[in-house]
């Protein structure tokens, strides 16, 4: 398994592997962000929490259709799928690689954006712990996704449409939490809604990506 | 390994029925049959990857190696790396037998994407010696390989069965190895009776 998470780390950063493409989106979004709303700083401020959970969603949305389909062309996921690896491990192992070079970053970055969009100094914090708990049910949903979409050519389009309804609650949570934050309210409530979707999401959807991904092998 | 009984099915429609035949240590079983007759969805089959509609599959679990038309190999990894990388998941120690058996270890450091499409066969070969298991279910295996290295090829199988392993593979040419041959023409699913069907649409 670590030889797995080895290689798929090894694998994004080498020419082409696609790293830093969610991180470069987000970094689009949060700048263009400003322009578009105009230079008006407490609007900013009050939507910043929301802007930023939004565009860290759809920056690792953006790197999903990639994440299983490059083994399955190259032939490698048949592979795994008669070696003594369980395809349950192997999904989870998938995601914790995506979560570490697409969501990890993404979670760095957005206090420097924050500072682009006039976050309140109280939200800082928040907005980070409340990305540390929630992105990595976003990652796990998305593996859930790719997993489904996995011999489809094309499957980006079918994979946002399917994707995005499960990443709701997450968005809703996630935002809420850096939101109460910023304004200096509790975030109790939200948080814990948070980490229980990722904990619900990372003990069962490995079974569910696995069970799918063995019916797309066939 | 004793297959029964087999029945599969490719894309809901069924190819092969009542496929029955026994693979023992120490031989080599060599599958035939014409294009589109069911010899890799057979394998598939066989290696694990798709359900048979019928027959069982006895003695082989967990100890299945399989080697399909694709390589399974990372082109930004190197040789080194992807054979490494093989061997970790299998627990099988060291890359070295197979570097030599393949000749590869000429091309250690080189990208597989340098690989000329015979070299990235072999090195998709290669990670057979180090899955260290005694099944090989080879679906065609020497596709783009030069003569001298169907030779190669031929002697790893070779001692692999001298070791007391099994082959199984699908080919089109004489490999000159020991073993049995199977058509599976022979085996070809009848099609449903379609007569009743068009009395609905008619």
């Amino acid at each position: 398994m670590k030889a797995l998470l080895l290689r798929d780390l090894k694998l994004a950063l080498r020419a082409g592997g696609g790293f830093g493409l969610g991180l470069a989106f987000f970094l689009i979004v949060t700048v263009l962000v400003p322009f578009s709303v105009g230079p008006q700083s407490e609007l900013l401020a009050r939507i910043a929490p929301g802007v930023l959970w939004l565009g860290a969603l759809l920056a690792c949305l953006l790197s999903l259709d990639r994440l299983l389909a490059l083994d399955w062309e190259d032939g490698t996921l048949d592979l795994m799928a008669t070696s003594p690896l369980p395809l349950e491990a192997v999904v989870t192992i998938k995601a914790l690689a995506h979560w570490i070079t697409t969501s990890l970053p993404l979670v760095l970055a957005a206090p420097v954006l924050g500072i682009l969009l006039n976050l309140p100094t109280a939200g800082f914090q928040w907005l980070v712990v409340s990305l540390l708990l929630g992105t990595p049910a976003l990652s796990v949903i998305g593996t859930f996704g790719a997993a489904l979409t996995v011999g489809l050519k094309r499957g980006g389009l079918l994979l946002s449409l399917l994707v995005l309804p499960l990443y709701v609650p997450t968005l809703i949570f996630g935002a809420e939490a850096a939101r109460r934050g910023a304004d200096g309210m509790s975030v109790e409530t939200p948080l814990l809604m948070l980490a229980g979707i990722s904990a619900a999401t990372l003990a069962l959807l490995p079974f569910a990506s696995a069970a799918v991904l063995r019916v797309n092998l066939r | 390994m004793k297959i029964a009984g087999l029945s599969i099915a490719r894309g809901g429609a069924p190819v092969l029925e009542g496929v029955s035949f026994e693979l023992t240590p120490g031989r080599a079983l060599i599958l035939r049959g014409p294009n589109g007759c069911g010899k890799t969805t057979l394998l598939r089959t066989i290696a694990g990857l798709q359900p048979p509609l019928a027959g069982t599959i006895t003695g082989a679990e967990e100890d299945i190696a399989y080697a399909a038309h694709s390589d399974g190999i990372k082109l930004t990894l190197t040789v080194g790396e992807n054979l490494t990388f093989w061997a970790e998941i299998f627990a099988a120690g060291s890359i070295e037998p197979a570097l030599d058996a393949f000749d590869l270890r000429g091309l250690l450091d080189r990208p597989a994407g340098a690989l000329s499409a015979g070299q990235k066969r072999r090195l998709g070969l290669a990670r057979l010696l180090v899955t260290g298991r005694r099944y090989w279910i080879l679906d065609e295996p020497t596709v783009s390989l030069d003569r001298a290295s169907v030779h190669q090829f031929a002697g790893v199988v070779e001692r692999h069965l001298a070791d007391g392993g099994a082959a199984l593979i699908a080919t089109h040419i004489d490999l000159g190895l020991e073993g049995e041959t199977l058509d599976v023409s022979q085996f070809k699913a009848k099609l449903p009776d379609l007569e009743e069907f068009d009395e609905a649409f008619l």
